[in-house]
């Protein structure tokens, strides 16, 4: 009998099929618990959006809940319990030196500049309210009192921006989204799977549930506290807009300066695929791409921002030839090391669920010398099942590594860290094909995106959340 | 020994790692083995205990016994003190000597690239840093000028002439390249006649075998971690026993031998099938061969390797460790096996080791550096145009 996922969606919290963009406003609520007993109370009686409410009815309104580990054991969960949830959530992502430097969270977006994560200021619970423009702020003030009145203290209580789709730098956001089976109907193996596709397996974001690799991944399932939940991950990136597009014009000139921008991100500023690249079979829109006529990355570079996040690769870069053809490929007598040093993206997908927030301008404006600096950036939002091998490899191993696909010198050259003390050589390249096809390299890229604040949540299913909170 | 965690100090007063111009990569490892306790339940022929092993492993250009006399005529005092407390250790006897008289022969083992020197790295990482400075002092030069440039740098670079295998290497490599098909041919009556026994034992064996998969020690890997990830490179060594009996100690040996000479004659050029991150890769069994130690050097953090290996190399790894104690269960000793992810990345944990004491040569160079500048060699002692030239480009 095949699970499907549609089948619990009573049970599954909203933000799994949705990130409410019909609801233009958002909230992002950090709490610490001070009462568990009045605080479990207050949030029992609270009610949290399900899969199923968003299918029956469109939502004016979502609320949803998320707990660090920190937070479940102020509830009361205990150590052993714990135990069971995945080592990475337990640690927390600020705990353990090591992740951070995995994460690129060192030098300047080390955890103990930020402004929330680490400390008095990591957070227990995080609550996610959403609405039309007009409604938040009445949401906001109802939660802000009854949060005070039930053993709670507000770290913080974030607002989002509507940009209208784009980024504090200007670009189209949110394009690129893996869909998740709701309806059991792939079987991950085998020789499809030389193919890239962009549907993935339901385990894949919810625990409980058979993933990728064709298994259902351990997870807390004492009183089902586990199934049908999620981890989710939070950091708050602030962009630095008039440093971004300044940079660019010093680098190339006012009318180049875009241009640069897209080869870097590897998209139009307007979310269109750069022109060149091959379309991919069954998909349509700007996502209908990949990147099998562009090995070496001439229209789109190797190490560009979009082919960082999603190589869009299948088990093999040579994708389902054959049985000869794919034999000869799975021993690694065929093709080269060097355009064989990605990893498979079915495993390292996640489904995103931020927000921009803070102010911006267009970026004509923004590369004026002089223009105001305003705080600006992203709450960025991710769900997935294994954070080890989901989150942390795409932020340490795909985004933040100098060696990624075999490049060196280089990070994402938009997200990158640059911190070259923390990994002992450069990582503050960019290296291009011009419109002559001529190789560029570019280097002192300074640093555009700083973290500050983040944490690792449990987004429980609703039957979950009944048992944290019992 | 140790300059900052998780790297040695390649001047340290012990054993000056950096004075030894042949030495690629180095580590100390104190084999303490945590799953000695899955023998009370699952190896009740084995003993309990096993001694602890203080283990040296080197990878190095020339014969061992050069290195050895190397090492000792610079360092015997700290090399004896590193190994006085061994059993068996005799201050009488020269430590080089000691040292000999105690190597261990591996099973099978793995180099990415046989044959290149670290007089070859060094040189061709010097010629890259040349050019790369070059190309990014000429950011404006159109592709003509760019490539003249390149060049008169390129060629200022002092590169010593890669020596070819001499005509005695050539024959014992190709004589080893012959041993598999000239064993296979002879032996092939015994071979069929074995084959069909050998296969009902090995399904019955691999439906049976205890599978374990102990929930990853959130401490113990803690501490795995904070010696990772210091360079682009890090080693890894792990220890387990074999599953007892005479079926896969024959197991083993043979799929040993046959990953041995894979290694050598068909994964010579950087791969190891589809694998392209491992500098090295070592097997060698302990203790009449009821255990086996594996150490390996990759590139990238942990996650990642554990993911190459099981999407991309799992038949090799199911061949390998399919007769390890509570390896994940296999089919045809080739399927399944590292495919069921949890298990595997389970296993693994509960098997690995620290490394204590770790040295590389030619730090922050991956695979792809190494194998990137020898390229980027060859293409400056060739004159390039067009596509070819763009692409040389492209690789600095």
């Amino acid at each position: 009998m095949t699970e499907r996922a549609k089948d619990e969606a009573a049970d599954i919290q909203g933000l799994v099929r949705t990130g409410y963009g019909s609801l233009k406003a958002a909230r992002y609520i950090l709490l610490r618990i001070e009462d568990s007993n009045a605080a479990k109370q207050w949030l029992s009686s609270l009610h949290f959006t399900s899969v199923q409410d968003c299918r029956e009815s469109k939502q004016n309104q979502a609320l949803q809940i998320a707990f660090t580990a920190a937070g479940l054991a102020q509830l009361g969960l205990n150590a052993d319990a714990l135990e069971h949830f995945s080592p990475e959530f337990v640690d927390g992502m600020v705990h353990n030196e090591s992740r951070s430097r995995r994460l690129g969270d060192v030098g300047t977006n080390a955890p103990e500049h930020w402004d929330w994560g680490a400390g008095d200021q990591e957070p227990h619970v995080l609550l996610l309210a959403f609405a039309r423009p007009e409604k938040i702020q009445a949401i906001e003030e109802t939660l802000r009192a009854e949060i005070q009145a039930n053993g709670c203290i507000l770290l913080r209580c974030q607002p989002s921006s509507d940009m209208d789709g784009r980024e504090p730098f200007g670009f189209q956001d949110g394009i690129s989204q893996p869909k998740m089976d709701w309806d059991g109907a792939l079987q991950p193996g085998g020789a499809k799977d030389r193919d890239y596709r962009n549907r993935m397996a339901a385990g894949e974001v919810l625990l409980g549930h058979s993933n990728e690799y064709g298994f259902v991944a351990d997870y807390p399932r004492d009183g089902d506290i586990g199934r049908n939940g999620s981890y989710l991950v939070y950091r708050q990136l602030a962009q630095d807009v008039t440093g971004f597009w300044q940079w660019l014009r010093d680098e190339t000139g006012p009318e180049e300066a875009k241009t640069l921008a897209e080869t870097m991100v590897g998209r139009t500023i307007d979310g269109q695929p750069l022109s060149g690249l091959a379309k991919m079979e069954g998909s349509r829109g700007r996502n209908a791409f990949d990147f099998s006529g562009d090995v070496d990355g001439v229209v789109c570079p190797i190490g560009s921002h979009i082919r960082r996040v999603n190589p869009r690769l299948g088990d093999h870069p040579g994708g389902n030839i054959d049985f000869l053809g794919n034999l000869i490929g799975s021993l690694g007598l065929g093709g080269t090391a060097k355009h064989d040093a990605v990893a498979s993206s079915r495993f390292h997908r996640i489904l995103r669920r931020g927000r921009p927030y803070g102010k911006t301008m267009p970026y004509e404006q923004a590369m004026q010398p002089g223009a105001e600096q305003m705080e600006a950036g992203l709450h960025f939002l991710c769900l997935n099942a294994s954070l080890a091998r989901q989150f942390e490899f795409v932020q340490g191993a795909w985004i933040a590594s100098p060696a990624f696909a075999g490049l060196a010198g280089e990070q994402d050259p938009i997200l990158g860290d640059r911190d070259r003390e923390a990994r002992g050589h450069d990582c503050d390249q960019f290296s291009y094909f011009d419109e002559d096809r001529v190789p560029r390299r570019i280097d002192q890229i300074p640093q555009f995106v700083n973290v500050r604040g983040g944490a690792y949540f449990f987004l429980p299913g609703l039957n979950g959340l009944r048992e944290i909170l019992k | 020994m140790n300059a900052d965690i998780g790297l040695a100090d390649p001047d340290n007063s012990v054993l000056p790692f950096g004075k030894f111009d042949a030495l690629h990569t180095a580590r100390f490892v104190m084999i303490e083995d945590p799953s000695l306790g899955d023998r009370i339940e699952h190896a009740r022929s084995y003993p309990v205990h096993e001694p602890d092993w203080l283990i040296f492993l080197a990878v190095c250009d020339g014969s061992a016994d050069r290195l050895i006399t190397d090492m000792e005529r610079s360092a015997s005092k700290g090399l004896a003190s590193l190994f006085c407390n061994c059993i068996g250790f005799d201050p009488e006897i020269p430590i080089g000597q000691w040292m000999s008289e105690h190597r261990l022969k591996p099973d099978a083992s793995y180099r990415n690239w046989p044959g290149r020197s670290m007089v070859q790295i060094r040189e061709e990482a010097a010629l890259h840093h040349a050019l790369l400075k070059t190309q990014l002092a000429n950011r404006e030069a159109s592709l003509g000028e760019l490539n003249q440039r390149l060049r008169e740098v390129g060629r200022s670079v002092p590169l010593t002439p890669i020596p070819r295998p001499s005509i005695t290497e050539r024959v014992a490599n190709c004589l080893s390249f012959l041993s598999l098909p000239v064993a296979a041919l002879l032996l092939a009556p015994i071979l069929l006649v074995l084959l069909l026994p050998f296969l009902i034992i090995l399904r019955l064996r691999e439906t049976s075998d205890p599978v374990l998969a102990h929930k990853i020690d959130r401490e113990r890997n803690n501490a795995l971690m904070a010696l990772e990830d210091h360079d682009i490179t890090n080693p890894y060594s792990a220890v387990g026993s074999r599953k007892p009996g005479p079926f896969y100690f024959m197991f083993s040996k043979v799929a040993l031998w046959v990953i041995n000479w894979g290694a050598r004659h068909i994964y010579s050029k950087g791969r190891l099938a589809r694998v392209n991150t491992i500098h090295f890769a070592n097997w060698v069994f302990l203790d009449s061969n009821r255990r086996l130690f594996f150490a390996s050097v990759y590139d990238g953090s942990r996650e990642a390797y554990n993911d190459d290996f099981i999407n991309k190399v799992a038949f090799g790894l199911n061949l390998s460790f399919t007769s390890a104690l509570g390896y994940p269960r296999t089919r045809w000793a080739l399927f399944e096996g590292a495919r069921h992810e949890e298990d595997f990345k389970r296993y693994l944990a509960h098997h690995q080791v620290p490394t204590q004491v770790w040295y590389k040569a030619f730090p922050n160079l991956s695979t792809y550096d190494l194998a990137r500048n020898a390229r980027i060699r060859a293409g400056l002692e060739k004159p390039l145009k067009g596509t070819a030239l763009r692409r040389w480009i492209a690789e600095i």
